[in-house]
């Protein structure tokens, strides 16, 4: 076997292969369906019916999609620049509890004022988090990779002991959540009878803004640069560190909005399962859209379509909604395939 | 005071030997991959893959054994396609681990639910007892501590000689290192990079399903979805401490287990003093405490992360 690099790559090609990838994955995980004794169509059928099939099935699918569009630019900011940031749970989380420490009641503002001020703080916060990872990483040589994952765990036992300690709210039952945020902290709805809101035309806002940034603006340039070649950024005056540390608070302060937007937007008050892996499954979202801030949208709809039709599909066919998870894995290694073979072909001989 | 007669207790030293024995699996699991020059971010959902395949094999009634083989084959299995992708393909090594991570834990979870879909209280096997070794477990203080275990904590410790052995006496472990420092070395020398890293990976997971194994057949009788609980990224922590180095290895298992069994004693003890979310936390800050103490001497293999393609430079 012998791997050969593509001398020109075509658009058709670069733009075909993760959709090809894509059925592959579906292929595949057809079989998972036929275990559970479903023909393979039906399957997918009732998947894209329960996604897409009703105005408020549509809504519902947006509304997943919109944390998975932070995360996911979080994760594609980061990998641009060969930031392994996979702490992106803990920094969806971290966003979630300064909303809720600031928004809960500890004071009042108009809420085109308290919106921006939540966002701009949550950022704040997961920035700073994943700055403690990324100094560790530009000072001392330590991997992130381990550390960024390890925050996760840390931080979601931090919102445990918030959920059920200090913060617990009274009134909730003896459930163990925290006091819901004040009626001028809710992200308004965009439409009636949905729980479409705000954090989405946000959501698309900051995807544009990241690409015209990655795209157009020094900064943004120097970060692709050392993702490229930190020896050759270096050689030409980059102060590679320096931009490394820019790209960790970008990256931390998007994952954090998502946990804003999902906290003031869908739920209201601070959980343990405000988030269903928003953080992992951004990086999924991000590898699908091969780095690309717009195609973060697409990719992040897409992955919604999965995650939100096999809530309906299991509920159809007898099925684990464990199904989702499953897919979105699996489309995530055809789709690292398929960027390979757009740049390689392999001969065997 | 009361902390220094805790630590003297033979019972302290029962409890660390066994939490660290999946440690010990992984991180010997995982170093082998490293050596020969590939991170394998999959440890974590091939620790899960392994705990359910293992408890699925004796639940389904096979006998522990060939359930601890089952396992060990399906995370060879799931080592393959890491080292197809990774080594063959040459894929970035971060992004095709963490993926064969969300594969294997959503599939662990997959399978369970389909075999099991109605169990609210998850349903338990008969696993591994303690087998007290004749002679040996009558020794004092250590002969408790040391020949009174799981059959599976015999193996790891085994293997952690086994390992040594291999990797630093054998032309095959010779082999398996210079893959992981300088792979041109060993191609001139004729032998094939892509068959020595495929192995490797293969070797390697195929323990870490044992760790995994571990979780559900011996140290509990159930299988949860999510028990790994970051067992794994803890194991690539380890590797970092240990210098890449089995001995090593097993002293930081051992020590890390200590710590972690320190904790919880501390934690019965404090009462309510400090919420035990903050001792929960403690193996992961242990975890980022080793990496940062030992990053700076770090020697990391050569060639790990470098994908190796024939004929390029």
């Amino acid at each position: 076997m012998r791997i050969e690099a593509r001398e020109n790559v075509s658009l058709t090609l670069r733009t075909l292969a993760p959709v090809v990838a894509v059925a592959a994955a579906m292929a595949v995980c057809s079989v998972l369906l036929l275990w559970a004794g479903a023909s393979p169509l039906e399957g997918w059928a009732l998947m894209l019916k329960g996604a897409l099939g009703s105005r408020f099935a549509i809504t519902e699918t947006l509304t997943r999609a919109t944390p998975l569009v932070f995360t996911g630019l979080a994760a594609a900011v980061a990998f641009r620049a060969k930031l392994w940031n996979i702490g992106g749970e803990g920094q969806f989380y971290i966003g979630a509890v300064i909303a809720t420490w600031l928004g809960a009641g500890s004071f009042e503002m108009p809420a085109y004022l308290m919106i921006p001020y939540l966002f701009l703080a949550g950022a704040l916060g997961g920035g700073l988090l994943l700055l403690v990872p990324t100094l560790l990483k530009t000072r001392l040589q330590v991997d992130e990779v381990v550390t960024t994952l390890l925050l996760n765990f840390i931080v979601l036992l931090f919102v445990n002991w918030l959920v059920f300690g200090p913060w617990k709210d009274p009134m909730a039952m003896g459930w163990p959540q925290a006091a819901p945020v004040v009626d001028s902290a809710v992200l308004p709805q965009l439409f009636a009878k949905s729980r479409l809101h705000l954090g989405f035309v946000l959501a698309l806002v900051c995807a544009m803004g990241t690409w015209w940034f990655m795209r157009s603006t020094v900064w943004g340039f120097e970060i692709r640069a050392v993702g490229a070649s930190p020896r050759a950024s270096r050689f030409a005056g980059m102060p590679v560190n320096a931009v490394i540390v820019r790209t960790a608070l970008l990256s931390g302060g998007l994952a954090a909005m998502a946990g804003v937007s999902e906290l003031c937007g869908v739920k209201g008050y601070l959980t343990l399962d405000l988030s269903p892996g928003f953080g992992y499954s951004g990086i999924v979202v991000a590898m699908l859209a091969a780095l690309h801030p717009l195609g973060v949208v697409a990719s992040s709809l897409f992955v919604a379509v999965i995650y939100i039709g096999a809530d309906s599909m299991s509920r159809a066919i007898n099925i684990s909604n464990y199904i989702a998870d499953v897919t979105t894995a699996v489309c995530l290694l055809a789709v690292l395939v398929s960027m390979f073979l757009a740049k390689y072909r392999i001969r065997w001989r | 005071m009361e902390l220094l007669n805790f630590v003297l207790e033979a019972g302290f030293w029962v409890a660390t030997i066994r939490m660290a024995t999946p440690l010990i699996f992984g991180t010997l699991g995982e170093l082998l991959c490293e050596r020969a020059g590939v991170l394998n971010l999959g440890i974590e959902g091939i620790m899960a893959a392994g705990s359910m395949a293992g408890w699925t094999w004796v639940y389904m009634g096979g006998d522990l054994w060939t359930g601890v083989c089952f396992a060990a084959f399906i995370g060879g299995l799931i080592g393959l396609l890491h080292a197809l992708l990774t080594v063959q393909l040459g894929l970035s090594q971060h992004v095709t681990g963490l993926g064969i991570t969300m594969l294997a834990s959503a599939l662990s979870s997959f399978v369970f639910r389909m075999l099991l879909p109605k169990a609210t209280t998850p349903p338990k096997i008969i696993p591994f007892k303690a087998f007290a070794i004749p002679y040996l477990s009558d020794l004092p203080h250590v002969g408790n501590v040391l020949f009174n275990q799981s059959a599976l904590t015999y193996l790891a410790f085994a293997l952690v000689v086994v390992v040594a052995y291999v990797l630093f006496r054998t032309p095959v472990g010779l082999a398996v290192r210079m893959t992981g420092e300088n792979p041109m070395a060993v191609e001139a020398q004729g032998l094939s990079v892509f068959a020595i890293r495929t192995w490797a990976v293969v070797a390697g997971s195929a323990l870490m399903a044992v760790g995994g194994a571990f979780l559900t057949m011996s140290a509990f009788d159930a299988f949860y979805i999510g028990m790994v609980n970051g067992r794994g990224w803890i194991c690539i922590a380890l590797v970092v401490f240990a210098s890449w180095k089995p001995g090593k290895a097993l002293l930081g298992c051992v020590l890390f287990a200590a710590f972690d069994a320190i904790q919880m004693r501390v934690q019965q003890q404090s009462g309510m003093a400090v919420p035990y979310q903050f001792y929960l936390m403690m193996p992961y800050v242990f975890s980022i405490m080793a990496l940062i103490i030992m990053s700076r001497r770090a020697a990391y293999p050569r060639a790990l992360l470098v994908p190796f393609r024939k004929g390029e430079r």
